[in-house]
């Protein structure tokens, strides 16, 4: 096996161990390139199918592109596709963009707040009807106890010390200083009731791993990760007001594997065009309080 | 330019607080291109504008809480790049509290780095974590003696250093490739030999850890494949039968006649399945993989999947093994555990502590608990049958984990096999008679007076809704015809007498609760009726021990043959067995 059919591997492993513990298990989608390829090893392990529901947090900010991008997948690979949403905020205007709460007070309301509740169950989700092709409340509020996440060790330091399988208690707060051993690909599958896992098949995977996986399996991205036209890309996506494309000429994913080889970005993070990394406490903080 | 297939190699380093770890890592992230830009300046700056003294951990402290305690908490994972391959680099905590982030690095690791200071010499943690590695499994070692300009780069101290170590390494079985001196603040011996220690002839530290091996390929050992899940995915059409697990070990191609162990079910492989590829004709270690097996199986997850003319996994329920425990209470004797071993999952109980070693100084004694940190050998008994290797066979299948409550607390290595002996079952079913509140209306009476003989009918098949009927009707007939019956349903028992358990974990569990309440309601004179769907031979026997001696009826649901004439069946057979007195057919 060569190195991506090793991390498969693992990935496939962690998906099938997920699936067998956990009865409300959930994906988190957030249309950006690492949660695609995990919706596809997701149909490696289970053998084509999709078998659990994958649920995205709309913060209204997102390139209206993805939203399309991921409704057009969902139809056409026939997800269990779920949203959630921090309506109370939106409506309140409580937001970075209107200028009433800073990025980081922003970025904690419409993902890290929206997506408690929603896994949680108690503020409205949202399912999409394969017979209508619309979104419909959905009538299921069970929590989900176990949430499969696209995180990578390599993306910025503070995900570098998770676990595969991390546990969450029920204010969705994560002890960094007191995790479960991990140890011979046994992982930590029983919980307190109240508590839920964040699930990571993810974690061994580099940048230039994604690429080259979505290379070799013909994995469809949003094209916002290409130039355009206008010699610019999105290296890593989020919402409009606070996320920046790169400069780069690379219009499909040969050219972008070319680019990411040539060294180009090796010292420049991943995420260095995502604002409210740079805020006060920045990412760990916000990941602390349950940003994904 | 990165090459598409450099080889990746998992170190990890390890070693007493305090005694360089962060230093070798950083200094190696350093010394061979692999930080940032301006990194190093930066944390440079930082560091003289708070006026403290540069150390190469900060750079590693990516988290705030890690630099606020000043210790590395977690098994960070950094990357370096060699001439000959990439490094995924595990900087293990030194601090005695954080043990279990030390194994959780350890155990991803193929090979470690150990490190003990020049000026401390060999301690307490020097020795645990030489300790672990052995338990972990970790033969490839390399010991370096570090921060040797504190002792003035003197060869006498590093020799010391060495042969008190070696001999204690020796105990353990292990023989580290090379022990060597350094001194990694100032990067001697780093990555070029130093000329401060020109007495050392040996290869400087990156060019000795770019001479650890990748593990030994397991695809030579026997196959074993633990199964994780059979699915059948019914959407679109999808008919397969698809039975999933990852190979530890061995290899497999389309064809291979299969055993599967406890059960001893067989089967030959009909065919590879897997999503958006093309199958190749033989599968081996390390492939997460799903087949359609031809007769179509009901295999548990947890059951090992061998090849037939391979030499078969041990099945038992007693062993003795290792086990080195992480939990904040003590492992104990008599306390239920859950055992995680490969995929397989079963109550478990510490039978028997041999010895308890103290892994600072490997001295041993006994006693009745096992402590934090602390290393034991131990009999085990799981509640039922499991299929495994010993350790030094075939060590993927040959070790387990010990969960307490919710977590992950101990981890263990199996020396031997002991065999199937149920000794708490058996130990419980004696003190139960002997504890028995016996009543003076012998069960002689009640009958007489009941027209029945009390009996246990359980009711067993694939098909819950059958199931459900067919004890329903079973019992309205006897109760019709004047008998005392009573059919427990399996929700009323999933919602009454395990109300508390947390799900299809704990089948036994259920079990025993039902094996106990058939022992209750037969005492009192009652037929019992009720359903287990999919029971397996060994909980048949179980059952049998546990309901002991009251009549029991193992009843094996007849698809197609309806109800009325299955309930008939069964009537016949408690009439002939003289459960029924004076009963007209």
């Amino acid at each position: 096996m060569d190195h991506l059919d090793k991390l498969e591997a693992q990935s496939v492993f962690i998906f099938r161990e997920a699936f067998r513990k956990f009865k409300n298990l959930a994906m988190l989608w957030s249309i950006g390139k690492d949660s695609t390829v995990l919706l596809w090893l997701a149909r490696k392990a289970f053998f084509g199918h999709v078998p659990l529901p994958l649920v995205h947090i709309d913060t209204s900010y997102k390139i209206p592109a993805m939203i399309a991008y991921r409704d057009q997948l969902a139809r056409e690979w026939k997800l269990n596709m779920v949203w959630g949403q921090n309506t109370k905020a939106l409506q309140e205007g409580q937001t970075f963009p209107l200028g009433k709460v800073d990025r980081l007070t922003c970025c904690g309301s419409l993902k890290s707040e929206a997506l408690k509740h929603t896994l949680a169950g108690d503020w409205p989700r949202w399912r999409l009807n394969h017979t209508t092709g619309q979104y419909e409340q959905d009538p299921d509020k069970e929590p989900y106890t176990g949430v499969i996440v696209g995180v990578r060790a390599d993306e910025e330091g503070s995900r570098s010390k998770e676990r595969y399988f991390s546990p969450r208690d029920k204010h969705n707060d994560w002890n960094v200083d007191d995790q479960p051993p991990e140890l011979w690909n046994q992982f930590k599958t029983d919980f307190a009731p109240g508590t839920h896992i964040r699930i990571h098949p993810l974690l061994d995977w580099t940048e230039l791993n994604i690429w080259e996986y979505i290379d070799r399996e013909n994995i469809p991205v949003t094209d916002l990760y290409f130039n355009r036209g206008e010699g610019k890309r999105y290296r890593s996506l989020g919402c409009y007001p606070c996320t920046q494309p790169v400069a780069s000429e690379a219009r499909n994913v040969k050219e972008i594997l070319a680019e990411l080889r040539t060294g180009k970005f090796a010292h420049i993070a991943e995420r260095a065009g995502r604002a409210q990394d740079k805020d006060g406490g920045g990412l760990e903080s916000l990941r602390r309080d349950g940003y994904m | 330019m990165i090459q598409n297939e450099r080889e990746q190699f998992h170190l990890v380093v390890v070693g007493h607080v305090d005694h360089g770890k962060s230093t070798v890592i950083g200094r190696l992230l350093a010394d061979t291109g692999s930080l940032p830009d301006g990194k190093l300046d930066q944390v440079r700056q930082e560091c003289a504008r708070t006026a403290k003294p540069f150390e190469y951990a900060f750079l590693l402290d990516a988290l705030k809480a890690e630099q606020a305690q000043g210790i590395t908490i977690d098994t960070a994972r950094s990357f370096f790049k060699s001439a000959t391959r990439d490094y995924i680099i595990i900087d293990a905590p030194g601090h005695i509290e954080f043990l279990k982030n030390m194994i959780t690095g350890a155990a991803r690791a193929e090979a470690a780095v150990l490190i003990i200071d020049a000026k401390e010499g060999v301690r307490e943690n020097s020795r645990r974590h030489g300790t672990m590695l052995s338990l972990l499994g970790i033969r490839q070692v390399v010991v370096v003696v570090n921060k040797m300009d504190l002792v003035d780069y003197r060869q006498e101290v590093f020799e010391a250093i060495r042969d008190e170590y070696q001999a204690f390494l020796a105990r353990l079985g292990i023989q580290p490739l090379a022990f060597l001196p350094l001194a990694a603040f100032h990067g001697e011996n780093l990555t070029a030999p130093s000329a401060r220690m020109s007495w050392f002839s040996g290869p400087p530290l990156l060019a000795q850890i770019d001479q650890f091996q990748k593990e030994a390929l397991l695809e030579h050992k026997p196959f074993r494949l633990p199964v994780q899940d059979v699915y059948k995915f019914t959407e679109e059409g999808d008919d397969r039968r698809i039975t999933a697990g990852r190979i530890e070990s061995g290899q497999i191609t389309p064809g291979a006649q299969v055993v599967f162990y406890p059960s001893q079910k067989s089967a030959v492989v009909k065919s590879f399945e897997e999503f958006n590829r093309e199958t190749p004709s033989q599968w081996g270690p390390g492939k997460s993989a799903g087949f359609t097996l031809e007769p179509e199986l009901y295999v548990r997850p947890g059951e090992l999947m061998t090849l037939a003319n391979e030499r078969p996994p041990a099945v038992a329920n007693r062993f003795r093994a290792n086990i080195f425990w992480m939990g904040k209470g003590p492992l104990l004797t008599g306390k239920k555990y859950k055992l995680k071993m490969h995929t397989a999952e079963a109550p478990v109980w510490i039978e028997e502590i041999l010895s308890v070693l103290d892994a600072s100084d490997l001295s041993s004694g006994t006693k009745k608990q096992v402590d934090q940190h602390e290393v034991a050998e131990c009999i085990l008994e799981t509640a039922k049958n499991v299929a495994f290797d010993l350790s030094t066979d075939l060590a993927p299948t040959g070790r387990f984990v010990l969960v307490d409550e919710w977590e992950i607390a101990g981890g263990g290595i199996i020396l031997q096999s002991l065999g199937e002996e149920h000794r708490l079952l058996e130990r419980h079913l004696a003190d139960r008679e002997r504890n028995w509140d016996r009543s003076p209306l012998t069960p002689g009476l009640r009958s007489g007076r009941y027209g029945q003989r009390s009996a246990f009918v359980l009711l067993s098949g694939s098909d819950a809704g059958e199931l459900f009927h067919l004890g329903r009707a079973l019992e309205e007939k006897l109760f019709l015809g004047g008998r005392y019956v009573y059919y427990l349903g399996l929700s009323s028992a999933l919602s009454g007498l395990q109300a508390d358990l947390a799900g299809q974990d704990d089948r036994w569990e259920f079990l025993r609760r039902l094996g106990e309440a058939a022992h209750l309601f037969t005492d009192a004179g009652t037929i019992l009726i009720t359903a287990v769907p999919d029971l397996d031979a060994e909980e048949t026997t179980f059952f049998i021990r546990l309901a002991n001696p009251t009549d029991l009826f193992i009843v094996e649901l007849e698809a197609g043959l309806g109800i009325e004439p299955q309930v008939n069946n069964i009537t016949r057979r408690l009439q002939e067995s003289n459960i029924l007195v004076d009963w007209v057919l």
